[in-house]
């Protein structure tokens, strides 16, 4: 057991220095929020209208969906071909998947509170209850990763085809995402925190569901 | 004709279901009126879907165990004809919310998760099809079904009850139970299911015979 988490360790630090030296990644995934977030706002055209709190809501988790497709996409490419087999002899599967799906919670969460920040700027700031809104984003961040991460497993199998990612990720991330908005809702108008539990423990089973299924079925995925 | 006593079992239960469905009385109810029928019609395509869905993904299991390709075909099979009775199941229930909700879709968190659902099973078809290597197929395609099952189940049976719905049993809806006090529902409804799930795995077989006839003939070319 301890092997596996020294394994976790060793494979979050060559990602995380991995994803420094090459930035074109981090970068191209912050444009591409950034971007994302002032097509919106420019074709709301705000100036003369005023988002109403569901809208921004929505709107701002269909970006952050997006951008967190695009994020993990890659998450299995990005490393040459060969170098797969070198990890298939030196690490156990486990540590493989755990790892990545740490990383792209990490990796989520910043591109996340960064596209909040862009996002309020520019498209107003409605959340009464910040605290509680950030804690969702942060959860949101592991969420996506947790649900992404086997999907583009798999995809990066079928030739990493990006449409395969986006079929098979979409109605994966759906109950998750359908929690978020609500539970972010919540935030937005500072309803008691106590009325929010319900929610937030939903998004805590569908985690372990999809972190406990990931961490059966990797090791198939990575032995074909 | 050993073997065949299911499909005379399932012949026999679906003509009961149709005869007794439409002649035995039902209970009489506002809003529901003669509709209740339906229940002969629509609930047991959801059983009937989540039993050969859940059969589907055995059936995956035992390919990664197995290796086998036998599996993988049935595997596959068992999930068109869980399409094939989502489908029935979305179409029999917009018929009845025309009547008795107003309109064929009314935002119903459980008609939204049926059709996310159909969504995971469409994109399981698009898997196979970008596959060309069979073994390859078999075995990413078997991983999604697995993956696809587990979070299935709890947005189609958990998310529902946490919001409010139109379907009898959630959000302090009452549920069937009350209706199902007239024993007459039970009788038709319970053999409904088992009939209707029989011929589902009926129709799952002459698919995986016709599959392996396909495949010896091109062997043969």
């Amino acid at each position: 057991m301890n092997s596996i988490f020294s394994e976790i360790g060793i494979l979050l630090k060559k990602d995380s220095t991995l994803e420094w030296r090459e930035k074109t990644n981090l970068n191209g995934l912050l444009l591409f929020t950034v971007s994302t977030v002032f097509v919106c706002y420019l074709s709301f055209n705000q100036k003369s209208v005023q988002l109403s709190p569901i809208t921004w809501n929505t709107l701002f988790w269909i970006i952050q969906l997006f951008a967190a497709l695009n994020g993990a996409s890659n998450s299995f490419t990005k490393e040459a071909k060969g170098r797969h087999f070198y990890y298939y002899q030196m690490l156990s599967p486990q540590a493989i998947i755990i790892s990545k799906i740490i990383y792209n919670a990490i990796l989520m969460m910043s591109i996340s509170f960064i596209g909040l920040g862009v996002y309020s700027v520019v498209l107003g700031n409605p959340i009464q209850d910040m605290p509680l809104f950030c804690f969702v984003v942060a959860l949101g961040g592991f969420g996506f990763s947790s649900s992404l991460t086997m999907v583009a497993g798999i995809s990066s199998k079928a030739q990493g085809n990006s449409t395969l990612m986006a079929v098979l990720g979409l109605p994966a991330i759906l109950p998750m995402i359908l929690m978020l908005i609500k539970l972010s809702k919540n935030a937005i108008d500072g309803i008691a925190r106590s009325q929010s539990m319900d929610e937030i423990l939903v998004i805590f089973a569908i985690d372990i569901i999809i972190v406990t299924v990931s961490f059966l079925l990797f090791p198939y995925l990575w032995r074909s | 004709m050993k073997g065949a006593w299911w499909k005379i079992t399932a012949v026999i239960l679906l003509f009961y279901t149709l005869v007794g469905g439409l002649l035995l009385s039902v209970p009489r109810l506002d809003i529901l009126n003669e509709t209740i029928r339906n229940l002969y019609y629509h609930v047991p395509m959801w059983f009937g879907m989540m039993l050969v869905l859940l059969g589907s993904m055995i059936y995956s299991i035992k390919y990664l165990r197995s290796n086998n390709l036998h599996d993988d075909l049935w595997a596959s099979e068992l999930t068109n004809t869980g399409i094939l009775f989502g489908i029935l199941g979305i179409v029999t229930g917009m018929i009845w919310a025309t009547f008795t909700w107003g309109e064929p879709w009314s935002n119903d968190p459980k008609q939204n998760a049926a059709a996310v659902g159909l969504l995971f099973y469409f994109a399981y078809l698009i898997l196979r099809g970008s596959f060309k290597d069979d073994d390859q197929k078999a075995k990413i395609s078997a991983i999604y079904n697995i993956f696809a099952f587990a979070v299935f189940i709890p947005l189609i049976f958990v998310l529902p009850r946490l919001t409010s719905s139109l379907h009898p049993g959630n959000g302090g809806n009452p549920g069937f139970d009350q209706y199902k006090s007239d024993s007459n529902l039970r009788l038709v409804f319970y053999p409904a299911i088992i009939g209707w799930t029989l011929l589902g795995v009926w129709f799952t077989q002459l698919r995986v015979r016709m599959k392996k006839a396909e495949d010896k003939i091109l062997d043969i070319d």
